[in-house]
């Protein structure tokens, strides 16, 4: 049987819509998304790119159509998010991975080599005792990834994670979510900026004016993207 | 002038002599305060709270209500205890009226209030930077507040200190309901009004420099408490 090769996805999205008030944010967004890749979810500022990312996580309420996801052998999804800004809790950097641990489905006698092994995947084992709120921009995003990364979701959601830093910082939080994918998690990230689409995208899910005008693998997207929405975007990218 | 350095050498005289009356005034007014503002933390944190986390209809009638009964009158709530509490009114079989008890009550209601809408803005700002955060990680409800309240906890020791530094300096209700009676619900604040209408000078001001460096050493506390977690966890 042929069919039964064909993987099913991790995710599928269908005629997703979500309105704030009367205006449309997002509409008409049908897709599916299969497990172990990284797919960037790119599009200019305002074009819905964090919206669509919070109704596929469930942090806002979906105004119509349906996101359902398939996990791999029966149990649920688990799912993490690293945002923007990165919100640490009043507590040590271990403490803030030790709490997402605590409210996961790992049982509580891995939580404390969990936490280290994270934060030292994160290079932050010498900042573990450090009050979060007091870390650097970099570091604190660095410890969002480890606290995600702690509880081995099946898919992580990354929202412009690294749009406030520098450029050093940036390669290290790059880095951090290449090896949290070559731990088996889906990645799927927005970004604005092309050339971190360009660094870490299988594929990309372009996203304009609320809609996905194409999901197209990364190689053949930067080569020649076929919506024109996404040609657009390509040609106003300054060098 | 003169009754004024007079007065504060006795004053002083009475401090340093560690008078026992001065000394039981002193301690009466920390008890009846520490029990009330223990009664209204037990009560107005958990409201400031969910009210601070919780959606339901009659939300911002309820911050209006609780920051409004902030102000509240203390001579009116006094008043209000005082017929609750009398012979002829409805809990005057407790025979509360003039004792430390009807003290505490009418402080309690003064500083609930004080507490639940301090509290609901320092969870509700907490909630606004972790809902996110919290959400993503799928606590439930219960582990949100629990969250919320041990991540503010030093914010909120602030709010406690206030309620304190309120129902200790408080005098209406307390006179009220209390009776100022000698020995038994005399308490610094009605001391030194009677004591000010009576002419003895000294024993009031000795009183009022007292409440004035427990006011500020609560509100030291309330600070230092402050900038020190703001120091620690940021």
């Amino acid at each position: 049987m042929a069919d039964a090769i064909i993987a099913t996805p991790l995710l599928r999205v269908d005629n997703l819509g979500y309105a704030s008030g009367a205006t449309r944010i997002i509409g008409g967004v049908s897709f599916a998304l299969n497990a172990g890749s990284r797919t960037v979810v790119l599009g200019a500022n305002g074009a819905g790119k964090s919206v669509l990312m919070r109704l596929l996580h469930g942090l806002l309420p979906l105004a119509s159509g349906r996101v359902e996801w398939f996990a791999p052998n029966g149990r649920p999804v688990v799912q993490a998010m690293v945002f923007q800004r990165a919100v640490m809790l009043r507590r040590s950097a271990l403490a803030n991975v030790l709490y997402a641990l605590t409210l996961s489905h790992i049982p509580p006698t891995d939580h404390g080599a969990r936490a280290f092994e994270a934060l030292r995947r994160a290079g932050l084992e010498e900042l573990a005792e450090r009050p979060a709120r007091v870390l650097s921009g970099g570091e604190q995003q660095r410890l969002a990834l480890a606290r995600a990364w702690a509880i081995r979701p099946d898919v992580l959601f990354l929202d412009e994670p690294t749009a406030s830093l520098d450029p050093a910082a940036t390669r290290d939080v790059e880095t951090a979510i290449l090896g949290i994918e070559q731990d088996g998690t889906k990645i799927v990230m927005t970004t604005h900026n092309l050339g971190q689409a360009r660094r870490l995208a299988d594929e990309i899910l372009f996203v304009d004016e609320g809609t996905v005008t194409e999901h197209t693998p990364a190689a053949e997207f930067f080569r020649q993207p076929r919506s024109p929405e996404a040609a657009q975007f390509m040609e106003g990218e300054l060098p | 002038m003169d009754t004024l350095t007079g007065s504060i050498a006795a004053a002083l005289q009475l401090m340093l002599g560690a008078d026992p009356m001065l000394l039981g005034i002193i301690g009466l007014s920390l008890r009846v305060s520490l029990v009330a503002v223990l009664i209204a933390t037990v009560i107005g944190a958990p409201i400031g709270a969910a009210v601070a986390v919780g959606r339901f209809r009659g939300r911002r009638a309820a911050i209006v209500t609780m920051n409004g009964l902030m102000g509240l009158p203390p001579v009116v709530v006094g008043l209000l205890v005082y017929l609750l509490l009398s012979r002829a009114g409805p809990l005057g079989s407790l025979g509360l009226l003039f004792t430390p008890g009807a003290m505490i009550i009418a402080q309690a209601i003064l500083i609930t209030p004080i507490i639940a809408a301090l509290t609901r803005q320092i969870v509700e700002d907490a909630w606004s930077e972790y809902r996110e955060l919290l959400v993503s990680l799928r606590a439930t409800p219960w582990q949100a507040a629990r969250t919320l309240l041990w991540d503010t906890r030093y914010a909120l020791s602030t709010v406690v200190l206030a309620g304190l530094g309120r129902a200790m300096a408080e005098v209406g209700a307390v006179m009220i309901v209390g009776g100022n009676i000698d020995g038994v619900t005399r308490v610094m604040t009605t001391t030194i009004a009677l004591e000010t209408s009576k002419g003895d000078l000294p024993l009031a001001l000795a009183l009022g420099l007292i409440l004035i460096l427990v006011v500020m050493l609560l509100n030291a506390a309330a600070f230092a408490t402050r900038e020190w977690a703001v120091r620690k966890y940021g």
